[in-house]
């Protein structure tokens, strides 16, 4: 079982609609403990990604993402921007010039994608953002494919780790990002950016693993 | 939601548009994108001064580009960062050679965006010093948060290294005077209701009808206490007592002390509030040798207010003082 161009961008426009379903709840979640526009600002970075990604179409998924991530840089804002950006351009560097996605790929895709955003945002597990669910997902998919699991089974387990991840952010203080600001304040709300980057992994086990 | 608006999402192209067409003697707007850039710019030989942040803290800081002040503001979406490329087109056009100052508020977003834009423009050869303003005591400054906020001494900062930046001093020393801003600001906000995103549609936080927030940041974040209104000689003692034990000011310190609403407080209430401060200070032996009181960096129609000393010395009192040409601050020309 593999990923193909179609399956990678089928991907993408099943996350900028699981977005565009979420965009008041990801924005409830931000108003809590941040600013209250998470969902609007993904929304509008994924609408315009899907604009442009019909622009590239070479078959070159590395291409793809990296298509997406530089539109997410520009359009997003806030932190959300930088964040997802990154992470998108990872997964475009990880599999540049393919046009074809085997399980390790997509292995390789969420460690390069979960190192640049540790980069950019310099948060480390715990601190109560995007990498909460992010981190569990990658280890999750990793130890899953170790142990001889199917691709679909993986995704499977990827997602789940990634679900328990983001309600391990409920009680958590935050320390990153404008919630940090609220001190204990921040715990009992799930953290918006870790919403977000489940729905990500989530979209990525039922568009590829459904098949 | 009940708003002068047309549709929530061209809010604020719709605002530059307005900007535009009003103050076409101060600056001009590019579009795609957004950034509202002095309309002499780049001048050969001065310092560019670049600022930004989300819209919705007008006149901040699209109203404050102009002669003695920024030389272009980035426009974000309401209270969102804006992006790279914003900032990276506004350091470009505003290059006059001699390199250029961001302003960036410390907000995670802010800062991450700001970054990529000084990479791009390094890259191209452009010297780009940033400056962060960290001034609201209502938050803690620890290795636990992302820091403390930017607030109000963002608009004295823009002041007063705009100033010095119009008298042709060198990158390193623009610089040199927005950090010893930030070093001698300190600031803290309150709200009495909470406020409404155009594209949110509800209110951020509710807040009883006897209630407010202390420690209120500018984008409708909660703050650090919620507790029963009380009158205002309270609430200033309350706030001012934060902000001068932080410094700390003393006995004999001369300050720009500056009242700002943040959006939907009328002046009567901020005068006062600057009645209630005035006495405070005073009490403490503290001089406000220069004040500012309305609305410079508000929180959409939020009623509260907050309030921002400066400890100053001659220095920064001169370049307070000298000209300013913009749509928010004017004086001397």
């Amino acid at each position: 079982m593999s990923v193909s161009y179609e399956d990678a961008v089928r991907f993408i426009r099943r996350y900028a609609e699981v977005v565009a379903e979420n965009k008041e709840y990801l924005t409830q979640l931000d108003s809590a403990i941040g600013d209250a526009d998470h969902g609007i600002n993904m929304d509008r970075g994924m609408q315009a990604a899907l604009a442009k990604i019909e622009q590239v179409a070479d078959g070159d998924i590395g291409n793809l993402m990296k298509t997406v991530g530089m539109t997410l840089v520009s359009t997003v804002g806030g932190a959300g921007g930088p964040l997802y950006g990154t992470l998108f351009l990872q997964f475009g560097i990880a599999t540049a010039g393919k046009a074809e996605l085997e399980p390790e790929d997509w292995a390789l895709a969420l460690e390069k994608g979960v190192e640049g955003v540790q980069m950019r945002g310099k948060a480390e597990p715990g601190d109560k953002t995007m990498v909460d669910a992010l981190i569990p997902a990658r280890d999750a998919y990793r130890a899953a494919l170790q142990e001889g699991a199917s691709f679909e089974e993986a995704l499977r387990r990827s997602a789940a780790a990634a679900e328990d991840g983001m309600k391990a952010t409920i009680p958590l203080v935050a320390r990153k990002g404008r919630a940090s600001y609220l001190g204990e304040r921040s715990a009992g709300h799930q953290d918006p950016g870790a919403t977000s980057s489940y729905l990500l992994v989530r979209t990525a086990a039922e568009t590829w693993g459904a098949g | 939601m009940k708003k002068l608006i047309n549709r929530p999402e061209d809010v604020v192209r719709e605002e530059l548009q307005g900007i535009e067409a009003a103050h076409p003697d101060l600056v001009r707007v590019h579009y795609d994108p957004n950034v509202i850039i002095r309309v002499d710019a780049p001048i050969q030989g001065k310092v560019g001064l670049v600022s930004g942040g989300g819209s919705g803290h007008e006149p901040m800081h699209g109203g404050f580009v102009g002669m003695g002040m920024l030389d272009a503001a980035c426009p974000g979406e309401v209270f969102t960062s804006p992006t790279p490329d914003q900032m990276h087109l506004a350091t470009q056009a505003v290059n006059g050679g001699a390199g250029v100052v961001h302003i960036v508020k410390n907000y995670t977003g802010d800062v991450m965006n700001f970054d990529m834009a000084a990479d791009l423009a390094r890259s191209e050869g452009i010297e780009v010093e940033s400056v962060l303003v960290d001034d609201d005591v209502a938050v803690q400054d620890s290795l636990y948060t992302a820091g403390r906020r930017g607030v109000g001494t963002t608009v004295l900062m823009e002041k007063i290294a705009g100033a010095a930046a119009e008298e042709r001093r060198p990158l390193a020393e623009v610089a040199r005077i927005a950090r010893k801003v930030n070093e001698n600001g300190r600031s803290m906000g309150m709200a009495l209701t909470s406020c409404t995103v155009p594209q949110a549609g509800k209110p951020t936080f509710e807040l009883g009808e006897d209630e407010m927030e202390i420690g209120i940041g500018i984008h409708g974040e909660p703050g650090r206490e919620r507790m029963k209104i009380k009158p205002v000689s309270e609430i200033v003692e309350m706030m001012a007592t934060a902000i001068v034990d932080d410094l700390p000011y003393k006995a004999g310190d001369r300050v720009l002390a500056m009242v700002n609403g943040m959006g939907g407080t009328p002046l009567i209430e901020l005068y006062i509030v600057f009645h209630e401060l005035h006495g405070f200070l005073k009490a403490r032996g503290i001089e406000i040798a220069r004040n500012l009181i309305g609305n410079y960096i508000t929180s959409l129609e939020m009623q509260g207010c907050s309030i921002t000393l400066l400890k100053l010395d001659d220095e920064l009192i001169r370049l307070w003082d000298a000209p300013v040409k913009t749509a928010g601050l004017r004086w001397g020309v």
